[in-house]
């Protein structure tokens, strides 16, 4: 009881925060603000998968947020070479 | 009992770091300072959550694969936040107009600056 309560309002929080991510992500002034509130948002993505494992109790899912948290490095190194060949 | 008060506990306090990570980024006046905002209190809600979930299932693979997760993050988010914090500087993202010390470009006077 006592941990389906507390699954459900982290639930809410994570959503909250992606919320705020992407206003973050719809102003950001420049290409790395946007950059940085995608590789936030996927950050915040693999908590909310490790949540939701935990509210259906299927332990498949984590292997689901180990191939996120290696893909969300990449595109933010990618992102950010981009960023530097453009400018030269 | 106990484990589902210590889960709980991992639980909320991971999704507050993540929110109050979330409210830095959206608040915070300028790049470097989001980046130094979200990067470590992002890593730390994640590090927490991914802990409940390796004490909820409390099986051996589960366990292995949430630590390969929190390592992995904790060794990969300061590396991206730095390299993003250079390529913005590099391209000319402005910094806040309180800050004092700018010891990069000094470092590297034969490249453009704008």
């Amino acid at each position: 009881m006592l941990l389906q309560i507390s699954l459900t309002v982290t639930m809410v929080m994570l959503s909250l925060a992606m919320i705020l991510i992407l206003i973050r992500v719809w102003l950001g002034p420049g290409l790395a603000d946007r950059v940085i509130a995608l590789d936030i948002l996927m950050t915040t993505g693999i908590a909310f998968i490790a949540v939701y494992a935990m509210m259906t109790a299927e332990p498949v899912f984590i292997e689901v947020s180990v191939v996120l948290a290696l893909i969300a490095f990449l595109a933010t190194v990618a992102f950010s070479y981009y960023m530097d060949r453009r400018r030269s | 009992m106990f484990l589902d008060i210590l889960i709980s506990i991992c639980l909320l306090s991971g999704g507050f770091f993540i929110l109050l990570s979330a409210v830095g980024i959206l608040r915070m006046p300028d790049l470097y300072m989001r980046i130094s905002a979200a990067t470590k209190a992002t890593t730390l809600g994640v590090g927490l959550i991914v802990l409940s979930t390796a004490l909820f299932f409390g099986t051996l693979p589960i366990v292995s694969k949430s630590l390969l997760v929190i390592v992995f993050i904790f060794l990969t988010a300061p590396v991206a936040g730095q390299i993003l914090a250079r390529a913005g500087f590099l391209s000319g993202s402005p910094l806040w107009p309180g800050t004092h010390i700018n010891e990069y470009k000094e470092e590297e006077p034969g490249k453009e600056e704008k």
